[in-house]
């Protein structure tokens, strides 16, 4: 029999409703797992306190719907008397005063929160390699990156150091560490989720998700976590439908698209391989597979790269050490405490970021940059609202590679950048999109497919999710820590 | 937007961020770099494109008293403070 | 010497009345412990997001119908980005290219000049000061200065703000001074704020510049803070256009600057020359969707539109038969003309209750807001006279009792024995001994200086300790003078 610890959220809701085990039993199995996987691994920035979450277990209601689960949050959210890092010196000694809404529903649901994982500082990068607390480890092969930013959220559920995780994800920082890592990520559509209490990176792509390891797990949480908050005023008041519904269906009848604009250079021939064995297999389930195409996908990457610094830009000017997190000692004035707390807060990729949003904000340069990038993004969105014209959802690769070296794209930011070709557009345009395992390289690293549906598509998404799932046996896959 | 033309010693005044020289030097490449990368969007024929908004949906809030944090709580992360004011060096007009 | 003309333009900004925040539900209230009303949202807090006031819409709105603007039908925020310690995110949200309400304009009135310069034939009191734009935005907060240190009061952060802008049509200090009497005026008018100066709640920066008379191109704009009050107002720019105009004079060029007003010492001081333009780097907020106003928020603004000064003046004219001078003052404050309307609604004579209201009543120093007094006892006063109860005289001994006791009139008449004498027979009597005791009045009158019947009616009311109805006994006197 396998360890309790690779359990899916749903297994262990069957069986603590069976109560062939307890919730006290599952926390005390994470515990040492963690305690067994986690030196290895680095992912929890903050590790569960053991007390706490056997206290939590043995509190929980188990007729809520994810009443004993425990669950990892990444260390960007909120949770009222913890501290809230982003990966960042600047919030040393930052302590939340307030639970994101996200935080609330879980607790209402009976999750137990355990521990807060890596991340890229701020969400800003693709490997988790920006983070103040070191980098995190795949649990496939420790050498080489979880992916990022979500790292920590993906490596502590595709390394069974938890049962699900929250991330949040902007440009793919939900989507691209779960295909690196093994697992299942799902990005909402922009406005399914309550951003309150998610330290923002872009406002206007951020959104928080589930990392699980089946998608019917994916489907339980977007289930608790989804819903119109009066607190963010970009949430979408609009009623949540039960996701779990949406796996009853199979594939067959689906009309799903392949984009051409996501075969061309750069893809890894291993990955390019994988997801066209998994279109075929759709196929082979049923599915009618079409030809579609997302004409300006080409320019996603560039669009992202002047929208997302330029909203982080404004979006972190608050942390300058008045109100709260790391001051700078003795600052000779205001503007050196601003500068310096700053200089010394924030890593090379955050100051990146928001030299670059500053520019393209700045008079003279609003037009040529943030204003024909958001025209262009038009584009790429209504490229999107064409496609679904024609299919329920999109099939294409999530990544174009699998995991790399720890220290292989470091010095070469671009290149960073490009890891998160496929996934961007999906922000841009504010639909959502799952990734899901469809393969193994020849030296066993995870490959992802992602299904990108419409706003709001996510029940499409979740059934061609699951309808794969349920014919392949690339989830089932454990690795060895 | 050609020539990408970044003053990275402005911009960062702009962003109150202290760089050093190196820092300086490798960012005023690499942003160069990057800015030429996105340069690609000129090629783009956005003339009769409206720029990208959220849709325009009346969320408000209507005007009514909520809580807010007793002083203590408030206060509680602030690296400095004296008779419930948060303290800063000497702020000039 | 040439003859220089300035060219004044105001940048008003005014806190909205409101029961919280801007953009979060803490309490929206002058004073408070320090951080006493504030939360995650106006700290700026990791994480937290804005969610917009409704009320403070509806009040910018309802401000634009009111100043006659064009409303904009689509309601965005932008983020100005700037760095200080009294903004909690480093940047504000405002709004930059989309105010809600464009153009418009505030017309002047003979009351809000100055007393001095209101019998001045060269000012144009009617003018109009034609607006550019009002926009909504949230206040920073209070900070305190000490030696080497200063303290931060979140309490003010995130509070709803509208900024006025006027365009450069004013050319005097008087009427940038009626401006904003006029605006105040208006703006208490629609509830929309108490625009107080000396509490903050209306705050002005001034620019202005000077140029020869008949030139096209403005000059150097120079612009002025710390104006605490409306007639400091006046003087800065008094003060300012004579700096100018004698640098000018001089030879010695202006510059770009942001000036200093000393109210103790009645000067300007350099605080700033503007070396190089901020760079605000707005763009569109991203947290806030933009807003419909077309449907439910124009129309909730609309009809609270309030009946306006001007408007109101007109009515009181034609409805109380008040004079216009009378309408006019009634009308310039909001509380004073809804009071009158109520002390005189069951009077005979209203005209005689805007003047108890405005000569007897402010003579004794109070003011409208904390006007003691049943507004119906005004109408039951100058009823008792119309009535011919009192006299004019009486009324007067009646009215400070009124005033200081809140006592009916008809009770305070009974208290003080006041009730005239109009029993003819009674009078009668009293006349014919006035006629006995002055033969000589008697024989003036026969003489024909009609005017003598005054003394003999100034000896009947003497005789019936000022009681009689004077209107009475003149006509008995003259009846038996004439006999």
């Amino acid at each position: 029999m396998s360890a309790l610890y690779t359990e899916s959220v749903a297994s262990l809701r069957r069986k603590l409703a069976a109560k062939e085990i307890t919730a006290v039993d599952v926390a005390d199995q994470l515990l040492a797992r963690i305690e067994q996987a986690d030196g290895k691994l680095n992912a929890y920035n903050f590790k569960p306190d053991a007390a706490k979450v056997r206290a939590a277990a043995q509190a929980a209601d188990l007729s809520k719907p994810l009443g004993g689960v425990p669950i990892a949050i990444k260390d960007v959210i909120n949770v009222q008397g913890d501290p809230c890092t982003c990966s960042s010196k600047i919030l040393q000694g930052y302590t939340a005063p307030y639970d994101a809404t996200v935080i609330k529903k879980l607790r209402e649901a009976g999750a137990v929160l355990v521990g807060r994982t890596n991340m890229d500082e701020f969400a800003m990068g693709s490997s988790t390699e920006n983070s103040s607390w070191g980098v995190t480890r795949n649990p496939w092969d420790t050498d080489r990156i979880p992916g990022g930013s979500s790292g920590g959220s993906a490596a502590v559920v595709g390394g069974h150091e938890a049962f699900a995780a929250l991330g949040s994800d902007t440009g793919g920082s939900i989507r691209q560490p779960a295909a690196l890592c093994g697992c299942v990520g799902l990005k909402p559509t922009y406005g399914r989720v309550s951003r309150y209490g998610l330290v923002a990176f872009a406002s206007s792509l951020d959104q928080i998700g589930p990392f699980t390891k089946t998608v019917e797990d994916a489907a339980l949480l977007m289930e608790v976590i989804s819903g119109h908050d009066p607190k963010d005023n970009t949430s979408v008041n609009r009623p949540v439908p039960k996701y779990t519904d949406a796996l009853k269906q199979d594939l067959r009848g689906m009309k799903l698209g392949v984009p051409k604009e996501y075969f061309i250079s750069g893809i890894d021939p291993e990955v390019e391989a994988a997801t066209k064995a998994a279109i075929e297999h759709f196929a082979k389930q049923g599915a009618e597979i079409v030809d579609i195409s997302l004409p300006h996908t080409e320019y996603a990457c560039a669009v992202y790269y002047i929208i997302a610094p330029a909203e982080a830009s404004a979006n972190l000017a608050r942390f300058e050490g008045v109100r709260y997190g790391n001051r700078v000692k003795n600052p000779k004035d205001i503007l050196d405490l601003y500068r310096s707390t700053r200089e010394q807060g924030f890593g090379p990729e955050v100051k990146r970021r928001i030299i670059l949003g500053t520019y393209v904000l700045s008079s003279g340069y609003y037009d040529a940059y943030y204003n024909r990038a958001q025209k262009v993004r038009q584009l790429i969105k209504r490229d999107f609202e064409q496609a679904f014209t024609k299919c329920d959802a999109i099939l294409t690769p999530t990544s174009p590679t699998a995991a790399f070296k720890v220290g292989e794209k470091t010095s070469d930011p671009l290149q960073m950048y490009l890891a998160d070709i496929f996934t961007i557009a999906v922000n841009l345009a504010g639909v959502c999109g799952i990734s899901i395992p469809c393969g193994f390289t020849k030296s066993k690293l995870p490959i992802g497919l992602q299904i990108i549906g419409a706003q709001w598509g996510e029940e499409n998404v979740l059934r061609a999710a699951h309808g794969y799932e349920q014919t392949t046996e690339w989830h089932k896959e454990v690795p060895q820590i | 937007m050609a020539s990408p033309d970044i003053d990275v010693r402005y911009v960062a005044d702009l962003a109150r961020l202290n760089l050093s020289d190196a820092e300086a030097a490798t960012f005023q490449k690499q942003l160069s770099d990057i800015l030429g990368y996105v340069a690609q969007l000129e090629k783009v024929d956005v003339s009769s494109v409206a720029a990208f908004s959220g849709p325009v949906v009346n969320n408000l809030r209507p005007d009514v008293l909520g809580e807010s944090l007793p002083v203590e709580v408030a206060l509680s992360n602030a690296p400095q403070q004296e008779n419930n004011l948060i303290v800063v060096p000497k702020m000039i007009e | 010497m040439a003859e220089y003309e300035a060219v004044i333009g105001l940048e008003v900004h005014v806190q909205l009345k409101t029961n919280t925040k801007m953009f979060c539900s803490c309490k929206n209230e002058f004073g408070g412990a320090p951080n006493s009303h504030v939360c995650p949202v106006c700290l700026g807090m990791p994480g937290v997001l804005p969610t917009p006031n409704e009320e403070a819409i509806i009040k910018t709105i309802l401000t634009g119908e009111m100043l006659e603007c064009q409303i904009a039908p689509r309601c965005k925020f932008d983020r100005k980005n700037y760095f200080y310690p009294d903004m909690p995110k480093n940047y504000q949200i405002s709004q930059y290219d989309e105010p809600l309400c464009a153009n418009g304009a505030v017309t002047l009135n003979l009351l809000a000049f100055p007393k001095d310069v209101q019998n001045d034939p060269k000012v144009a009191f009617d003018k109009k000061i034609r607006l550019e734009r009002i926009h909504l935005e949230e206040d920073v907060a209070k900070s305190f200065h000490y030696e080497t240190a200063s303290g931060i009061d979140f309490n003010r952060a995130g509070t709803p703000l509208m900024e006025i802008v006027s365009k450069a049509d004013i050319a005097t200090p008087e009427e940038a001074f009626a401006y904003l009497t006029a605006l105040k005026q208006i703006l208490i008018y629609g509830g929309v704020s108490d625009a107080d100066m000396e509490k903050g709640q209306m705050r002005c920066d001034v620019n202005v510049s000077i140029r020869p008379k008949g030139q096209k191109e403005y000059g150097t704009k120079v612009e002025i803070k710390n104006l605490n009050s409306i007639s400091a107002v006046r003087k800065s720019l008094h003060y300012e256009i004579l700096r100018q105009t004698a640098d000018v004079e001089a030879g010695v060029p202006i510059i770009q600057q942001t000036r200093r007003w000393d109210d103790g010492r009645g000067e300007t001081f350099m605080m700033r020359t503007k070396e190089k333009a901020h760079d605000y780097r707005y763009f569109p907020d991203p947290d806030l969707l933009p807003l419909n106003t077309e449907e439910g928020l124009h129309q909730t603004a609309k009809s609270r539109l309030p009946e306006l000064p001007a408007a109101k003046k007109s009515r009181l004219v034609a409805a109380y038969a008040v004079t216009e001078y009378q309408a006019s003052v009634l009308a310039s404050e909001v509380a004073l003309a809804n009071y009158f309307e109520k002390a005189a609604a069951t009077a005979k004579n209203k005209s005689a209750v805007a003047n108890f209201l405005l000569n007897d009543y402010f003579a004794t120093g109070g003011d409208i807001e904390n006007i003691p007094v049943n507004p119906e006892f005004f109408s039951e006063l100058s009823n008792l006279v119309e009535e011919g109860k009192i006299n004019t005289k009486q009324a007067k001994e009646v009215f400070p009792k009124m005033v200081a006791e809140n006592k009916a009139p008809s009770v305070l008449v009974k208290e003080l024995g006041l009730s005239q004498i109009t029993d003819t027979a009674a009078l009668e009597a009293l006349c014919d001994q006035a006629i006995a005791a002055n033969p000589r009045s008697v024989a003036d009158f026969k003489a024909g200086k009609t005017n003598a019947v005054n003394a003999l009616k100034g000896q009947v009311m003497k005789l019936s300790k000022g009681q009689a109805n004077p209107q009475v006994v003149g006509d008995i006197l003259l009846k038996k003078l004439s006999a």
